[in-house]
């Protein structure tokens, strides 16, 4: 049955196993969804006890942020380019595009690096109050995710340069710009929940 | 079914929709001089319009077979989320600890 293939669809839903990798993805995603939204609930209670530390207002710095947003925003757009050019069989087009998505990915890590070491220098940590745990926490797991997505990025290259494209490939390319487009939905509710709230 | 389209058009359109909506939320947020809970009302309809494009405009949520099974599971995952959250934080907040 794995092997069954039905040529008249994209090639990632062709065979069997990778129509179903996708309908699991989707289940996973459910799943990170919750998990970001227990850690938005610890923020949501805890973000306003600083005990005499710094504040949201005091460390946040939106220039940086909006930057962040934009490198994220743009390789959502470019993982959605890399869908498009796997629907086109183009190869190469999508190796491009996965390139410039992870570039993207990586410029934004490096800026959340320096944000985190910046927010160090002004005396917030971890350890500083409840409000920062939390902080830091829900920062923290989405900016593991993104790193998680850079080192899946990479290896879906190298498999795909040993492999081509096949209903196998395609299904595994497919997820990864599922997973990639998921990080940015949630940094879309970070942006607006953590950032623009704790400066208003 | 395959689509052979010359122009990545749904994209680029999705692409400029969140540039301008993250760009309004900023303006909402830094330029106006609404009460804080009007903007976050504004903020919030902006977070979930994008959310909602990312999920149909990139993620392709209703396509295939399983078009309506990935909706179904994904709306009851956002409920269940919204609920953890705004429930977490009347609970914590609504005056029940002091008790």
């Amino acid at each position: 049955m794995a092997n069954k293939t039905n040529p008249s669809l994209p090639l990632e839903y062709q065979s069997e196993q990778g129509k179903l990798n996708i309908l699991g993805f989707w289940v996973f995603i459910g799943a990170e969804i919750i998990l970001f939204a227990t850690l938005f609930a610890v923020y949501g209670v805890l973000g306003v006890r600083h005990a005499g530390g710094p504040t949201q207002a005091d460390i946040f710095v939106i220039k940086e942020v909006v930057i962040q947003t934009l490198l994220l925003l743009t390789s959502s757009f470019t993982a959605g380019i890399v869908m498009w050019e796997l629907r086109r069989n183009n190869q190469k087009g999508i190796n491009i595009w996965l390139v410039i998505t992870l570039l993207l990915g990586a410029g934004f890590l490096i800026m959340e690096i320096n944000e985190f070491q910046h927010y160090y220098e002004l005396g917030a940590t971890l350890q500083t109050s409840a409000a920062m745990s939390s902080l830091f926490t829900l920062l923290g797991t989405h900016g593991a995710h993104v790193t998680v997505g850079i080192g899946w990025g990479l290896l879906l290259i190298l498999q795909l340069s040993k492999h081509k494209l096949t209903p196998k490939t395609a299904s595994k390319l497919h997820i990864f710009t599922l997973y990639w487009h998921f990080l940015d939905v949630v940094w879309i509710f970070i942006f607006t929940y953590v950032y623009l709230a704790g400066v208003l | 079914m395959t689509k052979k389209e010359r122009f990545p058009i749904v994209h680029i359109v999705g692409f400029l929709l969140s540039i301008a909506m993250t760009f309004l939320a900023l303006i909402i947020a830094l330029k106006t001089d609404f009460s804080k809970n009007t903007i976050m009302t504004f903020l919030g309809i902006l977070a979930f319009g994008q959310a909602g494009l990312q999920l149909f405009m990139f993620m392709h949520m209703n396509e295939g077979e399983e078009g309506k099974a990935k909706i179904v599971h994904t709306v009851y995952a956002i409920f269940m989320a919204i609920v953890i959250v705004v429930g977490s934080i009347y609970v914590m907040t609504a005056g029940h600890p002091i008790h």
